[in-house]
């Protein structure tokens, strides 16, 4: 595991700057118990907001609230966007990730009130190319259980989550078409495009 | 299988003969096997018509067609009418533990669920493997086919479209009734039908009418999901963060 070998490391005496670049890179930082814990906490988070017996419209502020803390929004907008994000200029670029910020909040804490009513149950973490995959099941009432894989990553330094696959569907992919449909939309503009965007989801 | 008559397995065969020579292949490099999309998404434009005018497109006043409980029970007689069809494919595949689920829910809802009214399997662990020909033809190893979007039932692909056809013809309840009571169970199949966009409502409005481009989101979703049923688990379809040149 690599975060034994970070410990081992540290403890034979070698600073931590050398015992972290011998290290394959994403993975340092990082194990199948964090990445577990990571949406541990996030499903335990999301089953609090679906018992409390609040309002539709303060779960739905509860969720978004959640997706924030929990999901790399920077890096999920910026994989949506794609090539486009490359030539844009640097404001452009920051109202971008800004407006997508509240666009994916608002859209997928909006899909977690499919889970009122019913609970998410963590199972097992594996890693899986330079990440960890994460299984959980959906139960909801009257419903056969679903499969709900969290992919999970500490790019940006913290533990976060960049992917939700949802029966196969794959929240990435489904963000680039919508995100490259509206920019094709809008030949391009990516300042249209961000103002748009802090009116959609 | 006594109910098949000799028109039903010589479709079936020459449906096979047909797909396992005719299933287009996908164009290299592309990232999907759409051949026929400006066909498909003139269907898919008329589908959305449909749609909005019977589901609201979205708007939050809109009446629900059906009560959702009335639904909810055409829904559970139609999955419980499917269940047979179910059961052959699950032997077409060779895969006897499915077969065995979907025997136990069958006699379990048939009886205690009244008929197929309720749905007390589910209610005590005993989940639908559903399954259908077109999965059938994916285990015997024919290639998926181009993408299509057809009247009315919406997304598919040519092996699963040549799937339902079988599926039609297979169905060991189809071929013990004759009408009225084929009406009715065609009724009520639509009503599952109904009970299923109802009950994901939110999820699929927001699909069909607050995409940029919903042709490309079904597309997507649909194969996804596909591939996911089927158990198609492809490693080069898994994202990898930190190959991903722009998210740097």
């Amino acid at each position: 595991m690599p975060s034994d070998l970070t410990r081992r490391n540290l403890m034979i005496g070698l600073p931590a700057s050398v015992a972290l670049a011998a290290l394959p890179h994403g993975a340092w930082a990082l194990n199948t118990g964090q990445a577990k814990a990571l949406v541990d906490k996030v499903v335990g988070e999301v089953n609090t907001v679906i018992a409390s017996g609040k309002s539709e419209s303060a779960m739905f502020k509860d969720f978004e609230r959640i997706f924030v803390r929990y999901a790399d929004v920077r890096f999920i907008a910026q994989s949506s966007l794609g090539p486009a994000g490359r030539s844009a200029s640097k404001s452009d670029l920051n109202a971008y990730v800004k407006a997508f910020q509240g666009y994916i909040s608002r859209k997928y804490g909006r899909r977690f009130r499919e889970f009122i009513g019913g609970r998410i149950e963590v199972q097992e973490a594996r890693p899986l190319k330079s990440f960890f995959e994460v299984r959980s099941v959906a139960h909801l009432r009257g419903q056969a259980p679903f499969r709900l894989d969290w992919h999970v990553f500490d790019k940006s330094g913290k533990h976060l989550f960049f992917n939700i696959i949802i029966e196969g569907v794959n929240m990435l992919a489904a963000e680039r078409t919508e995100i490259g449909a509206m920019l094709d939309k809008r030949r391009g503009d990516i300042g249209a495009l961000a103002a748009d965007l802090q009116r959609a989801g | 299988m006594s109910f098949f008559d000799r028109r039903g397995v010589a479709g079936v065969s020459a449906a096979i003969l047909l797909l396992t020579g005719a299933c287009s292949a996908p164009e290299p490099g592309a990232e999907f096997n759409d051949p026929h999309e400006a066909h498909n998404r003139a269907v898919h434009e008329e589908n959305l018509a449909m749609d909005r005018a019977l589901f609201g497109g979205g708007k939050p006043d809109k009446k629900p067609l059906l009560p959702q409980p009335v639904a909810n029970t055409l829904g559970n007689v139609a999955d419980n009418l499917g269940t047979p069809s179910d059961v052959i494919n699950n032997v077409l595949q060779v895969r006897p533990k499915p077969a065995l689920t979907n025997t136990v829910r069958f006699v379990v809802n048939s009886t205690v669920g009244i008929l197929g009214l309720f749905d007390p399997a589910t209610a005590m662990g005993i989940y639908a493997d559903e399954t259908d020909f077109g999965e059938t033809l994916h285990v015997w190893g024919v290639r998926e086919g181009a993408y299509l979007v057809v009247p009315v039932a919406g997304p598919t692909t040519e092996r699963d479209l040549a799937g339902t056809v079988v599926d039609a013809i297979i169905d060991p309840v189809g071929a013990l009734t004759g009408p009225p009571e084929s009406y009715y169970i065609g009724a009520a199949k639509l009503g599952g039908k109904v009970a299923d966009r109802q009950r994901y409502g939110d999820t699929i409005d927001s699909i069909l009418y607050e995409s940029a481009d919903s042709y490309a989101q079904m597309r997507l979703i649909y194969l996804q999901n596909r591939h996911f049923e089927l158990g198609i688990e492809d490693e080069a379809d898994v994202f990898d963060p930190y190959e991903d040149p722009y998210a740097q």
